[in-house]
Formats: C-alpha cells, structure tokens, sequence
C-alpha cells in the first residue's frame, strides 16, 4: 500500500525496464506518427508566433512608439519581457547543470526538457532588448567594434555587462545543449527506419560512435560544460539584477538585487519545467522514467524558491521602513496601493501565497493542481517584472516628473507572441529531438538490469 | 589486417571480457556501449588531463582577452578623465571580464572534445560492422586487435567465447 511518503520514495525509473525499452520508448517519441495534440498546439503556437513576427515587423517599420514606452517610463514590456524570459531559461540550466554537478539522479529523465526550454527562452529573451532599441539595426553597437569615432562601449555598465552575458550564456546554453545531445542523436540514427531521417541524424550526430574513448572524453567535457554553466547562468541574472540597481531610482538603488532576481529566476524555472513536464510525461507515455518521484521534487524546488523569493520581498517591502530614505518609502507604499498594486500583489499571491499549498503532499501529487500553481507562479514572475520595471519608473523623485504607464496593444502582442515564439521551437525541438537522455537513463538502471 | 569483434548483450559481460584480455596482455581495446560503462575506466586507461587543461587554458586566455580589452580601451585607446577617477577601474571590469572568460572556456571544451574525440566525422569505418548500430542501443561491442598478444589469434577467440557472448568473428579492415 502506497505510504504518504510514497513520492518519496518512489524510484526514478519504474521496475522493469531495460536497454532496449528505454531506448525504444523514447525513440518513439521522434518517429513520424500523427499526434493530433502536438499538430493543435504546434499550430496554436504558430499562430502566435506569427502575430509576433507581424508585432516586430511593425515595430521596425512605425517605431517604438506604438508601445507604451515613453519618458519617464522608457524600459517597458520589452525589458520586463526580457528579464521574465531570461529567468524562466536560467531554471532549466540550473536544473541541468547545477543537479548533474551534485549527481542527483533525478535529474537525468527531466534536463533534456528544461535545457531545451532554456534555449527556447532564451532566444525569446535575447530579442527583446535588441526590439527595446528605438533604432534596433544599430544593436551592433555594443559589440567592441572599432568606429569612425574611435569610441568604445561602456565598459563600466551593467547594461553592457548584461550584453555579455547574454552572448555567452546563449552560445554555452546552445553548445551544452548539443554536447548532451549527441549520443541520442546517434540513437537516432541508428534506429531509425526511413533512410532520409538516418542521413540528417547521421549528419547531426557528426559520426558518434559510442566508443569507451568517445565516452570518457564525452563525460569530462560535459562535466566540464556543467561546472561552467552553473556559476554562468547564476552571474547572467546577477547582472540582470545590477541593470536595476545600477540605476538610482527607488525601488531599484538596493543591493540585494542580485540574489533576489536569481531567487525568481529560478523559481520561474522550476515553474515552467513543471507545466512542460507534467501533460509530456502523459502524452508521450514517458511515464516508466519520470515518475511521481520527479514531480514531487521539482515541486519541492519550487516551494523552496518561492520561500526565498518570500525573504526577498518581505526584505524589499521593509527596507525602506527600516532606513531614513523618503523616495524609497513612497515608492514602497505607492507599489502597496498604488495604480500598479495590482502586479505586486499579483506577484505576492502568485509567487508567494499560492505555492505553499504544497505543503501537503496530498495535493503536491494531484499534476493538475500543481500545473496550474506553477502557470500561477509563471504569470506571477511576469507581475514582478513588470512592477518593477513600471512602477520605480513612473513615480521617481520629483513629482513635476511623475507620469504614468500602459501597454497598448502592440505591447500585448509582442508579449503574447513571443511566448508563441518560443512555444512553437519547443513543439518543434519535441518532434525532431529525444525529449529524455536516453544514455543517461541507461546510466540509471540496476547492474543486474543493464542488458539488451 | 583483421580485427576480432565480440558483441555481448549486458555490462557485466563486456567487463569481464575486457578483463581477461587485459589480463592475458592485450592492449589495443576499444568498446562500443550504448552508455558510458563506468567499470571500463580503470581497465582501458585513456588520457584524462587534456580536455581539462584545455578548458583552463580557454578560460585564461577569455580573463586575460576580456581584461586587457577594457584596460587598453579605458587606460590606453580612449582615456576619459571623470572627476579624476582612476582610468584602469578593475573591478567594474571584472562582469565581463569572467563572461568572456566562460565563453573561451566553454568553447574551448566543446570544440576540445570534437577535435580529442575525432568529430565530425560522418563516416566511421567501424560502422560497417554488420549489426553495429545496435551498439548505441542494447549491445556491448569489444573490438581487440590480435596481432598485439603473445598468443595466437585463435586462443584470444577462444578466451572471449569464454565470456558469454552473443557472437564472436574475425572482422577485416
């Protein structure tokens, strides 16, 4: 009889299992079939996706000013966008990257998921900015380029620094992504029927054979990667932090920026993992690999980070209180019961509140429940962002110069579209790429089980 | 010259196998599993401190790039004097300083592991042994080249027909 700790302790694979059920079941997966889900949300998300090339296109040709972007408010759904984006990346890479370095095997059924959602987000993040520019085709800019004028970037801002971070984390997130990549495109390869889908894995898998060499060359360097992509995605949304309290305004001047945007990064992250993960394992019958025990944790995950991000905001709320700085104490209240009150008890009640009904363990295994507590939190991120964006933006120092904000309607569909966008490359990645890392599974099974 | 190939349907077997060749003095192995088989690593010793140093080199050099880049366009090619603030400001340079230095190593370890693991390369003369793509998925391939024993080729088959086997040839390349 299943115990209340049943999730607990459960085991990361279901019994029975062996190399070629494994390899089998997720092969599957890539082979052609007629899915009708996958064709509906493919087509959903492309819907979307075109509205969002339309919204950009627009965009290029009539100017920032169809957004509601103006002064003072001149970072607005672009840069929230993008903060919001980046952080549902950083989740994947941390589930990825930092649990392989600490060798928790649960890890191994859910980080091709998540780094593949990091890379898709990511790209939605990347965008946004160069969109944010009033003249985009200038972005070039921020590269160390020499120029007529002989000037360089500026070297000193965190803005800057946020470029490069962004460079490096999108070119490692991409690279480690493949290197984890290889073995199961070989798999592919090697199993598959049709002669044209062997030829382009063929291609892709870049002649991976499997030899003892190969492996332990594979092993060192994906450590390798690992080890670096930790401390990375942690200093990418550091400096997304600095962004803001490298400026002076209140509500943005504080310095515990950095670990409080980590905080709900990763928070966001665990969040849509757990929405990708959930109807995924049903749909592709990926049940035997990601068990209860792996949405019990990532659940757990996330409750632990919408714990820290509560620290962050009950810092945040009572800081100004705490020290002699009007300006920051107005900007507090004025967020409290304020024109935009409304995202920052959003996010208070979607980030902090809602999620500790996970608690109990009762309602922590009921998969639609939790879905719908992690879309909670994901829109709740995106109410942080925002509020913070807006609102130290709009009211400032001197009341002459208060003004107030609003997303038209292009703003909208950027923000919609981009998460069609993104959603689109994610349907796709699901048709043509192993979903699970199948030599990783294989890694899992018991001696006595690892045979053909 | 001819290579023999055993394939072997669980870990435990190939381990052994590899043992006993080891053990009868053979050197030039080489594995095909469809996982990294942990046990295999302390029989069949393979270079470990390249990829690593690599990767640290990769990483000094994005440090040493990244500094030196900010320090000669801030101190050298465009000196600005702010308030008298010190030109060569190393700790604002430090963010993107470590960011390139990721970026190098991260580089360097990809494309280290391609160019140590002889990648890309599509074609692999070793996948014309028959039923060799079943070696990413549910067999163990042994590939151990007779001709570096002090016996002769028919007592090394014999030693692997030894081990349980699926199948044991004698496979030309």
């Amino acid at each position: 009889m299943p115990g209340p700790d049943a999730a607990m302790d459960a085991p990361v694979m279901e019994p029975g299992q062996n190399l070629r059920t494994i390899g089998e079941a997720v092969v599957e997966q890539v082979e052609p079939r007629l899915r009708p889900w996958w064709w509906a949300g493919f087509g959903l998300a492309g819907v979307f996706a075109a509205i969002f090339v339309l919204a950009v296109e627009w965009l290029f040709i009539a100017g920032i000013g169809i957004w509601g972007v103006d002064i003072p408010v001149a970072w607005g759904f672009a840069i929230a966008n993008y903060v919001w984006w980046i952080g549902v990346a950083s989740g994947g890479t941390i589930i990825s990257a930092l649990f392989y370095l600490v060798g928790a095997e649960w890890r191994s059924a859910v980080n091709r998921i998540a780094e593949s959602m990091t890379l898709f987000a990511a790209a939605a993040a990347g965008v946004m900015p160069i969109l944010h520019l009033g003249r985009p085709s200038y972005f070039y800019w921020l590269f160390p380029l020499p120029n007529s004028m002989g000037l360089w970037p500026q070297f000193r801002s965190p803005l800057l620094w946020d470029f490069f971070a962004i460079i490096t984390y999108v070119t490692a997130s991409i690279l480690f992504w493949f290197l984890g990549l290889l073995p199961d495109l070989a798999l592919v390869r090697d199993r598959t029927p049709s002669r044209g889908r062997r030829r382009l894995y063929a291609l892709l898998a870049l002649g991976w054979t499997g030899s003892h060499t190969q492996w332990r060359l594979h092993k060192t360097a994906y450590g390798l990667l690992a080890a670096l992509m930790a401390p990375l995605v942690v200093s990418v949304h550091s400096i997304v932090g600095l962004d803001f309290s490298g400026g002076l305004l209140p509500g943005w001047h504080s310095t515990q920026f950095s670990p409080f945007f980590v905080f709900g990064a990763v928070l966001s992250g665990f969040a849509m993992v757990l929405l990708l993960v959930i109807p995924l394992r049903r749909a592709y019958r990926l049940e035997p690999f990601i068990t209860p025990r792996h949405l019990d944790l990532l659940v757990v995950f996330m409750l632990l980070c919408s714990l820290l991000l509560a620290y962050s905001y009950l810092v945040d709320a009572l800081l100004p209180f705490y020290g002699d700085d009007r300006f920051e104490r107005a900007t507090a209240l004025h967020r409290f019961h304020g024109a935009w009150a409304w995202s920052f008890w959003g996010a208070v009640i979607l980030n902090v509140l809602l999620p500790q009904i996970l608690w109990l363990r009762r309602l922590r295994a009921n998969g639609w429940l939790v879905c719908l507590i992690a879309l909670g939190v994901v829109v709740g991120m995106w109410f942080e962002r925002i509020m913070l964006v807006a609102s130290s933006l709009y009211r400032d120092f001197l009341p002459s110069a208060w003004g107030h904000f609003a997303g038209t309607l292009w703003d909208y569909l950027t923000l919609f579209g981009s998460i069609g966008f993104a959603a689109a490359g994610f349907f796709l990645f699901l048709r043509y790429v192993p979903a699970i890392a199948v030599y990783e599974l294989k890694e899992l099974l018991p001696p006595g089980e690892r045979r053909g | 010259m001819s290579v023999l190939v055993a394939s072997f349907a669980d870990e435990a077997a190939i381990v052994r196998a590899v043992g006993a060749l080891r053990r009868a003095g053979l050197s030039s192995i080489e594995t095909y599993t469809p996982y990294p088989v942990e046990a295999l690593d302390a029989l069949l010793p393979r270079p470990r401190w390249r990829l690593p140093v690599a990767v640290f080199l990769g990483g000094l050099v994005g440090l040493v790039l990244g500094f030196g880049m900010q320090w000669y366009a801030a101190a050298i090619d465009y000196p600005l004097n702010i308030g008298g603030r010190p030109l060569a400001s190393w700790p604002a340079f430090i963010p993107i300083a470590f960011e390139i230095a990721v970026l190098c190593a991260v580089l360097a370890g990809f494309f280290g592991f391609l160019a140590l693991a002889r990648l890309p390369r599509p074609y692999q003369p070793v996948a014309a042994i028959p039923d060799f793509e079943r070696a990413s998925h549910d067999r163990f391939l042994l590939l151990v080249d007779p001709a570096g024993a002090s016996m002769p080729s028919a007592d090394t088959q014999a030693l692997l027909e030894q081990c349980e086997p699926c199948s044991v040839f004698l496979w030309p390349s």
